[in-house]
């Protein structure tokens, strides 16, 4: 396994400029998440309106993969449905879990990789988990365990 | 006068672990994560096999030859432990599970001994394990924790106000040896001292020493002391809490079970002496006959010379990645315990960790059981490089090698 297929050049450029990181004053939902076993944090900022995503922007400290999957997700999610919002997130565990790769979106794609190291996992799934947990307004911070 | 130990062949002693012989991912293993478990030697291995093989049998209750055996093999692990830490008798030795066994038991038995009010000290440098059961037996007795800070990222204990801190209602003082994420070693003597001149006990968490540098109860003036097999050349599953014996005798048991009792009726029990009082049910007789060969295999190479060996590869580690551009290094720039713990500016520990491991090399990423720690700090993680007596300076070399290869790669 060359390291390179688990660090894409999409992860490796996401981490050093992560995109819509910021705190989103206008948020009405608001979803933290952490991993106890290795510390990473993130905070997922979603303004709901209606059944649409009208803007999403996180915060977090952790590893290059759970910060770029949490970038790279703000920009898959910002203006789609719950219901959308849903399938991209089953197609982005797919992906992390199986490795399949889905030629329509290569920047999701490039987190296919992390399948071949399964301790990196719940790092990709950590800001996915969060986004969701804000969706559906639930109260308890996602958590990897 | 003993003569001067002759210099251990750390050559030969790394063949005695078979281990480390093999490749990771196509590359000679390089194995840098000894303060989280060490490696077995060979004489580790073939004890716990001995055992299986001719000896196993239930302990002390039985009248038949087996029994006899194990019994005696268990109870030989017991003086031996005792002799490691000299302690003065073999009963101030309770055999648990391990360092954090250790801890709970003493917290557990000292819950009805402190009321609302009173405080236990710690420091701010304490692994998860020398900090929660304290917290639990906070939330019992409604008693408060007290914290020893730390300097900085020279990870010192700030001594200024330890009186101020130990004076009052502190029942205890708890606080580790050798820290696991910084690499201090801490002044245990006189941190011992000073708290017997306020009447207040002391336990010292060993788990990072016991196996890395002479321990003795006796000169440390400690009450009680908690180490781990697994961390030393021993097997998993096995450790040590050494207590004064006036202290052990005078605490309620901690579980409750065969062994531990003196007489059972329907109603009530009367408690075994020390220390079977604290051993509830079947040892874990295999990991203590295991834990003794470890501790023979230990002192045939000497602990100062391993204390050494480990020291000099974590200084030159220390020294070397200095050279790294924007490391920031934790711990101690002089006198340190066998690791290094560092962040990086671009790369998350878990990526430099996983990209180390590619190149065959382990180390660990993460908070290393000191959330409070690093959260003072200002650090969400580090990686460490932890040391033990097999490894070689050409594995501080590779160290050093793919810790610029990551910083460089992650920087992009």
């Amino acid at each position: 396994m060359d390291l390179t297929e688990l660090y894409q050049s999409v992860i490796l450029e996401h981490n050093k400029r992560p995109r819509n990181y910021a705190v989103l004053p206008t948020a009405n939902r608001v979803a933290g998440g952490n991993n106890p076993v290795c510390g990473d944090e993130v905070t997922v900022y979603l303004r709901l309106e209606g059944d649409r995503i009208a803007d999403i922007s996180f915060q977090g400290a952790g590893c290059a993969i759970s910060q770029a999957a949490t970038s790279v997700m703000t920009l898959r999610l910002k203006g789609r449905t719950v219901a959308e919002a849903e399938a991209i997130f089953a197609r982005f565990h797919d992906i992390v879990t199986q490795g399949k790769a889905d030629e329509e979106d290569l920047d999701l794609s490039a987190f296919a990789g992390v399948h071949q190291f399964p301790a990196r996992i719940k790092c990709a799934m950590l800001g996915w988990h969060a986004a969701l947990h804000a969706l559906h307004n639930d109260a308890a911070p996602a958590t990897t365990e | 006068m003993k003569p001067p130990a002759p210099t251990p062949d750390w050559a030969a002693l790394r063949a005695d672990f078979p281990i480390l012989h093999q490749t990771v991912h196509g590359r000679p293993l390089v194995y840098l994560d000894n303060g989280a478990t060490t490696q077995k030697p060979r004489a580790v291995i073939a004890a716990l096999t001995r055992y299986y093989e001719q000896d196993n049998a239930n302990v002390h209750r039985a009248i038949h030859e087996l029994s006899h055996r194990a019994t005696t093999a268990y109870e030989a692990a017991r003086a031996r432990a005792a002799a490691f830490i000299h302690a003065p008798a073999p009963e101030e030795i309770i055999f648990t599970r391990g360092t954090t066994e250790g801890i709970n038991l003493l917290a557990y038995a000292l819950t009805p001994r402190l009321r609302r009010g009173d405080a236990i000290l710690v420091t701010e440098m304490e692994h998860h394990s020398n900090l929660v059961p304290w917290q639990l037996l906070a939330a019992r007795t409604g008693a408060q924790l007290r914290f020893v800070p730390v300097t900085g990222d020279d990870g010192r204990l700030d001594l200024r106000k330890l009186d101020e801190l130990l004076s009052g209602p502190v029942r205890l003082f708890a606080f580790t040896h050798v820290s696991n994420t910084l690499g201090t070693i801490n002044p245990a003597v006189e941190l011992c001292a000073r708290a017997r001149q306020h009447g207040i006990l002391t336990l010292v968490d060993a788990a990072q020493s016991a196996g890395h540098m002479p321990v003795d109860v006796q000169a440390l003036g400690c009450d009680f002391l908690a180490f781990s097999g697994h961390k030393m050349a021993g097997p998993t599953g096995i450790g040590v809490l050494y207590g004064r014996r006036d202290l052990l005798e005078a605490l309620d048991p901690f579980q409750g079970g065969g062994e531990m009792i003196a007489s059972v009726q329907f109603e009530q029990s009367t408690w075994n002496k020390v220390p079977h009082k604290f051993e509830a049910g079947t040892p874990d007789i295999a990991g203590a006959i295991g834990l003794h060969a470890a501790m023979d295999y230990l002192d045939a190479i000497g602990r100062p010379a391993i204390a050494a060996h480990d020291a000099a590869l974590a200084q030159d580690a220390y020294q070397r990645l200095r050279a790294v551009p924007g490391i920031r290094l934790l711990g101690p720039a002089g006198e340190r315990g066998g690791l290094v713990s560092f962040a990086l500016p671009n790369a998350h520990a878990h990526d430099v960790v996983t990209f180390a491991d590619q190149e065959g090399v382990a180390l660990r990423g993460g908070h290393h059981c000191t959330q409070p720690l690093l959260r003072k700090l200002g650090v969400p993680a580090t990686t460490r490089a932890s040391f033990y007596l097999y490894n070689t300076p050409a594995e501080v070399d590779r160290l050093v090698e793919v810790i610029l290869l990551a910083a460089k790669f992650f920087a992009g």
